[in-house]
């Protein structure tokens, strides 16, 4: 057992009101560089949608992540015979065109303008060129577009069902959406970094953020395709990819991401888990079917002793061990099983994970009465207005069953809860619910409590991150004493 | 000018020069700026003429140098190979064929440089200077090879004695000084090159990728057990 931590996400998209508070909080802080304009580290799409970048997950194109056959794992998009010869010209690799081209308006004109009958106006410019643009697509160009033939329809994921649910989809009285937010997911067997050509990407071994070292990538861009979820961009400026960084430098100083820390819904957990890196490679090659539960087992539990002891063998320092026994991310993914990861099917095991949303309910007009009672306290999971084949596209790896036990437990909860405060639903009722969701009173109370009344600090479970003496360990820290001082680091400049 | 001065200028002085340049300023680049050690990719900003310019254009240039390598380092070889005519055929029309996808790459993404203007946009002059350098090299390359053929038999007996006696440090201008014109201006212009090497992006050659041929696929780092790297 080689156990390790890793910093572990839970995005609750039940609440999740899609406000772009974390992108725009994000963009302020790391991507409003010259190069880095067009990227969004975390961005909020709309599903059913196309995303950003466009058709993200249509690996037809993109050729992301992992595939499997015959046990041998091997990347969708690369190799070390293909590395050869696709490093002059990457054929799967985005363009500008997939994302949009990034643009700002030409304001100096209000001021300059020469007196004319008309007001002048601010013309959009290219922020890439400095031309006039028509601007065709930008960040979010789709939000809200849940029923739109251009956006929603050709949403990768719709693949998976039947001409006939989908026509009910898009049914006028069907029409729904959702918001997914999305940062890079610091897998545990990540693609960007087995792509790179460099061994400039790598994850941390302390709490495994997937980082770019900058010094050493060279812009062959493998990572870019390999990446399933397209949370690798590249800087047109310096000739270097970029990704999220998990705002590592607030972390080690015990904050939250600055996505995380901005939230207005409230919908972000943050916290370590630890797992077992010696079954990373058997659990990344099992059968599709297999990969949510097998992922869920990988980690583990913090409280068992021979883990923690496992833990500590392997310079994971106690208070990070502690920490992972407060972890938000523990409780939803691994006791409360309600918080899935995005599209498991690529093989990277993402360590970002979702409680999938409740869809709005159908209802059926009686007289003048609206009514959805069923005899089955959950018809509204099968019957809801998304096809539950939908959300197991992107949330179960294709399996339904995972999704809907994550649902059917969220509605046994609502309906505890409303026993217990509104009243309008018998007690009885609430405890067959649970029983059938597989929860217990306690339980609920629980997933209510860090749902609804979370604070700050039961969302996010920061470890210390010891880097003093870690820094200690390689450096030393007198080396500098009676110096000038002053060091000097190398700007991100544009080569020759 | 003067035949002797001009032979010593190009053929001896500029070579120590372009050499020692090469060797000094790849050094202190990578020491110092480190970071601009990049393959500089306009891809991401134009995907279509990328292709149909850059993919000809490395196949093309490395099959040629490559050539031109072990026609340095095993002349005899080379030599041996090309004194069957049949076999000194295939090398000539295959160094031509290779030479002419060179050039084709090059002049498109030359035309791709100048016309699209993102890619205007991220092209210095320094880029001007390199691709001029290198269509010259290209250019007097295929006239040797059109206008003084059989090059793969007499580069082992005429150029390479001369590139040895340079690297020796002991230059003998004996044979080089008698080649057409078009030889020395191919010779010049490579050690141009090699000169201006470092002031350019072609710095992306020396951080060929080659361990990824060999290394594990996941990369770790650790902070608090760097003898454990790369596990």
């Amino acid at each position: 057992m080689d156990v390790r931590a890793q910093m572990s996400m839970v995005f609750h998209l039940d609440k999740c009101i899609g406000c772009h508070t974390c992108s725009i909080a994000c963009k302020n802080i790391w991507t409003d560089r010259k190069g880095t304009d067009y990227m969004w580290w975390n961005n909020v799409e709309t599903k059913p949608g196309t995303g950003y970048p466009t058709a993200w997950e249509d690996q037809d194109k993109y050729r992301g992540g992992w595939e499997c056959e015959d046990g041998e794992l091997r990347l969708r998009s690369t190799s070390k015979t293909k590395t050869v010869f696709n490093i002059f010209h990457h054929p799967h690799q985005p363009s500008m065109d997939d994302y949009y081209e990034p643009w700002t308006y030409d304001y100096q004109h209000l001021f300059n303008a020469p007196e004319g009958p008309d007001q002048p106006t601010a013309v959009p410019i290219s922020m890439v060129t400095g031309d006039l643009i028509q601007i065709k697509a930008g960040p979010n160009w789709d939000d809200d577009m849940g029923g739109s033939p251009v956006y929603a329809e050709n949403d990768p994921n719709l693949a998976q069902l039947n001409p006939d649910q989908r026509a009910q989809m898009f049914a006028v009285e069907r029409l729904m959406f959702f918001y997914l937010p999305r940062i890079c997911n610091h897998c545990l067997n990540p693609a960007c970094v087995a792509a790179c050509p460099s061994g400039a990407l790598h994850k941390r071994g302390e709490d495994g953020i997937v980082l770019v070292d900058q010094n050493r990538c060279r812009g062959w861009r493998a990572c870019i395709p390999a990446c399933p979820y397209k949370k690798m961009y590249y800087n047109w400026n310096t000739g270097k990819s970029e990704k999220c960084i998990l705002c590592y430098p607030r972390l080690e100083t015990g904050q939250a991401p600055a996505c995380f820390h901005s939230c207005v819904g409230r919908i972000r957990y943050l916290g370590v888990v630890l797992y077992d890196a010696d079954r990373i490679r058997e659990v990344a090659g099992l059968p599709q079917d297999e990969l949510i539960e097998a992922q869920r087992s990988l980690i583990l539990d913090p409280r068992d002793p021979a883990v923690a002891a496992a833990a500590r063998r392997n310079g994971v320092h106690d208070s990070v061990v502690d920490s992972a026994c407060n972890s938000p991310t523990y409780r939803f993914v691994k006791e409360w099983k309600i918080a899935l990861p995005l599209h498991a099917e690529h093989r990277t095991l993402p360590m970002l994970f979702y409680v999938p949303p409740m869809a709005p309910v159908m209802a059926q007009k009686t007289g003048t009465t609206v009514e959805n009672i069923s005899e089955d306290l959950f018809h509204d999971i099968d019957e809801a207005r998304a096809p539950i084949e939908y959300m197991a596209a992107m949330f179960g790896a294709g399996n339904s069953g995972k999704v809907r036990y994550a649902l059917r437990k969220q509605k046994a909860v609502r309906w505890y809860r409303r026993a217990l405060t509104v009243g309008d639903v018998d007690m009885a009722t609430a405890d067959r619910m649970l029983r059938e969701a597989d929860c217990s009173a306690a339980e609920a109370e629980a997933i209510y409590k860090l749902t609804s009344l979370c604070t700050f600090e039961e969302r996010f479970v920061i470890p210390p991150m010891h880097r003093e003496e870690a820094i200690e360990m390689l450096a030393d820290p007198m080396s500098h004493k009676q110096g000038v001082g002053f060091g000097f680091i190398e700007g991100p400049r544009r080569g020759l | 000018m003067n035949n002797t001065y001009f032979n010593a200028l190009f053929f001896i002085g500029l070579p120590y020069v372009s050499v020692f340049t090469f060797f000094l300023m790849t050094i202190v680049r990578y020491r110092t700026h480190g970071f601009t050690y990049s393959s500089l990719s306009s891809q991401f900003l134009e995907n279509r003429q990328h292709f149909w310019a850059l993919m000809p254009f490395h196949y093309g240039i490395l099959t040629v140098l490559g050539m031109h390598i072990l026609a340095f380092l095993v002349p005899r070889q080379v030599a041996w190979w090309s004194s069957v005519p049949l076999r000194l055929w295939i090398m000539e029309i295959g160094m031509l064929a290779a030479g002419l996808l060179t050039l084709v790459g090059l002049v498109a993404a030359m035309v791709r440089r100048r016309a699209n203007h993102k890619i205007a946009v991220v092209t210095t002059a320094s880029d001007w200077v390199i691709l001029a350098l290198l269509l010259i090299q290209v250019l007097t390359g295929l006239g040797v090879a059109m206008m003084h053929p059989w090059g793969s038999s007499w580069f082992a007996l005429a150029v390479t004695p001369y590139l040895y006696s340079v690297a020796t440090l002991n230059p003998n201008l004996a044979v080089v000084s008698v080649m057409p014109w078009m030889v020395k201006w191919h010779v010049i212009n490579a050690f141009l090159v090699i000169g201006f090497f470092p002031f350019t992006r072609l710095v992306h050659i020396l951080v060929a990728p080659n361990p990824y041929l060999w290394r594990r696929p996941q990369v770790v780092r650790w902070y608090r057990r760097p003898a454990a790297a790369g596990r």
